[in-house]
């Protein structure tokens, strides 16, 4: 059965989404027993205080139904995500659905801006690298790479604030996704950066994007190199291919040959690398948000593991799964479009 | 001199290698006449396609023009930069690659890359581009061009994907073009008419064609000059029947008796000098065999089906007698490989029974099948020398594995006595054992694959088209080896291959496959003398032998 075209692509993606079903399933027990077996114990975290009695710790356990077996729990844990809710957050009193709704776009921005940045600059650079492999360029190219990977993006962070806030006074404040002065636009997609656009209100997306060049700048610095290595890589292998030796041998000019034939072929494995660092960096963008107090999911759910509180953990370790299933599947789909020999297996 | 519209004048070409320089051309002299086709034939490492590269701009990063000119209308070729140069690749002058799929853009439509090619030399709409691609494809004989257009190269077959690159070649009219190795890899039969569609276009076209090939009879086929090149210089230059008929040089005698014709018998394949050795073992009795001794290998009605459906072999039956050799022949896609590989018990077949010595094995799953005590009785040489080694093992450690895998051998003196020994018996010499697979040369690999599957002494040896990535005069010397082992030690040889000469001299018995099934069998030489069906007649037809010269050439 070879169907093709975006019919293929599709039937490929339901099915991609389906068999990782079971996958997210043993996501969520696993977060589960880890949670419960870490130390800490939540009822006399959130009792009310370090000289709480110990009836008061005891309603508060029964409260939260800690006193019930874990296998009970789990019971219980799963029919409530079954039925959409994810429990509550014990640190900001709000359902932990509500919560991660709420800081999730502000990651998603941030993550996205940072790829977008990464992105642009790494093919361009590995491509550059490939075309003359050997020369100062390539060992320049090799160089910033190792420097964007060896400074922790926390530390980055702090130096892009010191040289651009502190120094030159260039960038804004750097707390949060936008300053106290400007109003908030209408909120439709959670990204601030277009739902200023939508509203039409260019100074406030001006505003916005000040503040989230220097944390997105960050932490692009830390993925340039992976992607302007692979890039480097595919592009080496596709410019030394038999099908770019037919493109020069027909004479075909230089631009033709190195983007239509060479990069088109070697942008493919970098497709998948960007897919599994955008994923990472979603998790491990924590840092970033710490420093730049940028109110995103990955800090929330550092704050709840500090305070022994489950139900946000176990949210976002959800949240996180079902995203990376999700950026797979784009992956996938973006690969399905980007090279017609992947078919329907 | 101002007719020649290629004059190469003692050409040098050197590649920069980690381990210093090395000339890969050392002072080519040739020319070319418009509308002529050139045979240049010689043996990997020649410099043959260096010379081609050379003269299309193509070389890479590391090879460089060192000495001597490369005259095309009167202009040095090695001299031209930028847009000059430009001009001159796909509008004056193209090439043809060896391996048509992977020189086409994988992930554009072969539509648009022909008309890539006729937009660079031709200020036309992109729609005229098209429509000219269409026309192109149609020269080049597609069938239904219309739907093709926006095909993919991994959705056609690989002569197909030749044709495209024949119709990208030619897009601008070029005064030459270079065809290397234009049919290696492709089925015999597939190999005539894309020889033959491109001879027909570049007589219409009158083109000059340099033919880059190793394979002698094919150059005699299409060629009316041919040039013998070895270790980067031209050796010997004159017409095919002169040159079969009185070789002057060494080289080209030695050339001349490896490759393989419709009469040669494998002890002609090598130069007097070199046979002393082979014909003290032909001129051994073959011992008979008793009335009645039953078949070493008996096949009945063996089937494979894959996932998909349609059958890859169906109904085959056959049986072997012990130190019998029989040749397994068709086209790709015809089943051979599959056959070999359940015979080898590699992979399970869907129907039937294989019954070897008496033993039904054909129902012990392949995966089980090494822990069987006939797994040593039944061994494989497979086809790619490069690819069946383990990169990481020495020639030592491949032929001592199965020795100590299936015969039970611990490493020790007595190991290392069986594995000299086997590479004795197939001619590799014993200071090589240490050395790693990319320290081999094509040969000696092919080789170490032999000496692995003989080291167990199995009463079977199956050989998966084993001198394909060979050259001729090292195939010679493998056939030779073969038929050598199979006398001495009595071992029975099931020989697939798609070249027919190799089988009718190796095999006492030929079957031919097509569809997964088997079309006819028989005595080898009976049957390629005599096809009985249309299908062998056309395999047999379409094999470049040296004897029927240069018609084709001659008609034009």
């Amino acid at each position: 059965m070879v169907t093709t075209g975006l019919g293929a692509t599709m039937v490929r993606a339901g099915r991609r989404l389906l068999s990782s079903l079971p996958a997210l399933f043993g996501v969520l027990v696993f977060t589960f027993l880890l949670m419960r077996v870490l130390p800490g114990d939540p009822a006399v975290f959130f009792a009310s205080g370090p000289n709480a009695g110990k009836e008061e710790i005891e309603q508060i356990r029964k409260q939260m139904g800690l006193d019930k077996s874990v296998p009970e729990q789990l019971v219980f844990y799963l029919s409530d995500i079954g039925r959409g809710n994810l429990g509550r957050s014990m640190m900001t009193g709000q359902p932990v659905l509500k919560d991660l709704r709420e800081r999730l776009p502000a990651s998603l921005e941030l993550t996205f801006a940072a790829l977008l940045i990464a992105l642009i600059a790494a093919v361009p650079l590995g491509v550059l690298a490939a075309l003359r492999p050997g020369s100062i360029i390539d060992h320049g190219v090799r160089l910033f790479c190792a420097l964007g990977v060896c400074v922790p993006t926390f530390v980055s962070g702090l130096l892009l604030i010191y040289v651009f806030y502190y120094l030159f006074g260039l960038a804004p404040d750097p707390t949060g996704r936008i300053d106290v002065f400007t109003s908030l636009p209408p909120q439709r997609t959670g990204f601030l950066s277009i739902d200023f656009l939508l509203a039409g209100d260019f100074e406030g997306w001006w505003a916005a994007c000040r503040q989230l060049i220097l944390p997105a700048v960050s932490m692009a610095l830390f993925v340039i190199a992976p992607l302007a290595r692979i890039t480097r890589a595919s592009m080496l292998v596709s410019l030394g291919s038999d099908f770019v030796r037919t493109a020069r041998s027909v004479g075909l000019s230089w631009r033709k040959v190195v983007v239509t034939y060479a990069l088109r072929n070697a942008i493919l494995p970098v497709i998948t690398i960007a897919g599994i660092v955008f994923s990472t960096m979603l998790g491990a963008n924590v840092l970033v948000e710490k420093v730049f107090s940028w109110p995103g999911v990955a800090s929330y759910a550092l704050d709840a593991l500090l305070s022994s509180d489950y139900a946000p953990v176990q949210g976002f370790v959800l949240l996180m799964a079902s995203l990376f299933v999700l950026v797979n599947l784009v992956v996938d789909i973006c690969y399905g479009i980007a090279d017609p020999r992947v078919s329907i297996e | 001199m101002s007719e020649d519209l290629l004059r190469i004048d003692d050409l040098h070409v050197a590649f920069s290698t980690r381990r210093g320089t090395v000339e890969a051309v050392r002072g080519v002299t040739l020319t070319v006449k418009a509308g002529e086709m050139l045979g240049l034939v010689g043996e990997s490492g020649s410099g043959k396609s260096v010379t081609g590269f050379a003269t299309t701009r193509l070389l890479d990063a590391a090879g460089r023009v060192t000495g001597g000119k490369i005259l095309f209308r009167g202009q040095d070729v090695t001299k031209l930069r930028g847009d000059d140069l430009r001009q001159l690749q796909g509008a004056a002058m193209s090439m043809i690659f060896q391996n048509p799929r992977a020189a086409l853009n994988p992930i554009r439509a072969i539509g648009l890359q022909i008309a890539d090619a006729i937009l660079t030399h031709k200020r036309i709409s992109k729609e005229a581009a098209r429509a000219e691609a269409l026309e192109l494809l149609r020269a080049v004989q597609i069938r239904d061009p219309e739907a093709r257009m926006n095909a993919y190269p991994h959705e056609l077959s690989g002569g197909m994907c030749q044709r495209v690159m024949i119709a990208i070649a030619i897009s601008c009219n070029p005064a030459l073009l270079i065809a290397d190795e234009p049919t290696t890899g492709l089925d015999v039969t597939t190999q005539k008419v894309v020889m033959d569609l491109l001879a027909d276009i570049a007589a219409a076209r009158g083109m000059a064609t340099i033919l880059i090939t190793h394979d002698l009879g094919l150059a005699a086929r299409y060629c009316r000059r041919i040039a013998v090149m070895e270790r980067g210089r031209i050796v010997e230059e004159a017409s095919p029947s002169i040159l079969f008929s009185a070789p002057q040089h060494a080289y080209t005698r030695r050339l001349v008796a490896a490759s393989p014709t419709a009469t040669s018998r494998i002890e002609d394949l090598v130069t007097e000098e070199e046979r002393e050795r082979y014909a003290t073992v032909v001129t051994k009795p073959r011992q008979e065999r008793a009335h009645g001794t039953p078949p070493l290998l008996e096949v009945r009605k063996l089937a494979k089906r894959f996932d998909q459906g349609s059958a890859a072999v169906a109904d085959f039956s056959m049986t072997m007698a012990g130190g019998e050799s029989v040749g397994l022949v068709g086209e790709s896609g015809s089943g051979k490989s599959t056959t070999s590989r359940m015979i080898c018990r590699l992979i399970d077949p869907s129907e039937g029974d294989i019954v070897f010595d008496g033993q039904s094995i054909g129902h012990v799953a392949a995966r089980d099948f090494h822990r069987s005590p006939l797994r040593k009785d039944i061994q494989m040489v497979f086809q790619d020398p490069n690819e069946s080694l383990n990169p990481r093992f020495t020639a030592f450690d491949c032929i001592a594995h199965p020795l100590m895998r299936l015969d039970g051998m611990r490493a020790g003196e007595a190991l290392r006595k069986r594995v000299e020994e086997c590479a004795e018996r197939v001619g590799l010499p014993l200071d090589l054992l240490p050395r790693f697979p990319h320290q081999l040369s094509g040969g000696q690999k092919a080789r170490v694959g032999i000496a692995r599957a003989i080291a167990c002494r199995p009463r079977l040896l199956v050989l998966d088209e084993p001198t394909a990535a060979l050259d001729v005069s090292v195939q010679a010397v493998v056939l030779q080896l073969l038929d050598r082992l199979r006398r001495e030690n009595d071992i029975a040889l099931l020989f697939v291959s798609h070249d027919l000469n190799v089988v009718r001299m190796l095999c006492d018995r030929t079957i031919v496959l097509r569809n997964g099934g088997i079309v006819e069998q028989g005595e080898s030489r009976a049957l390629f003398d005599n096809p009985k069906t249309d299908y062998t007649r056309k395999l047999v037809e379409a094999i470049p032998h040296i004897e029927t010269g240069p018609t084709l050439a001659a008609a034009l």
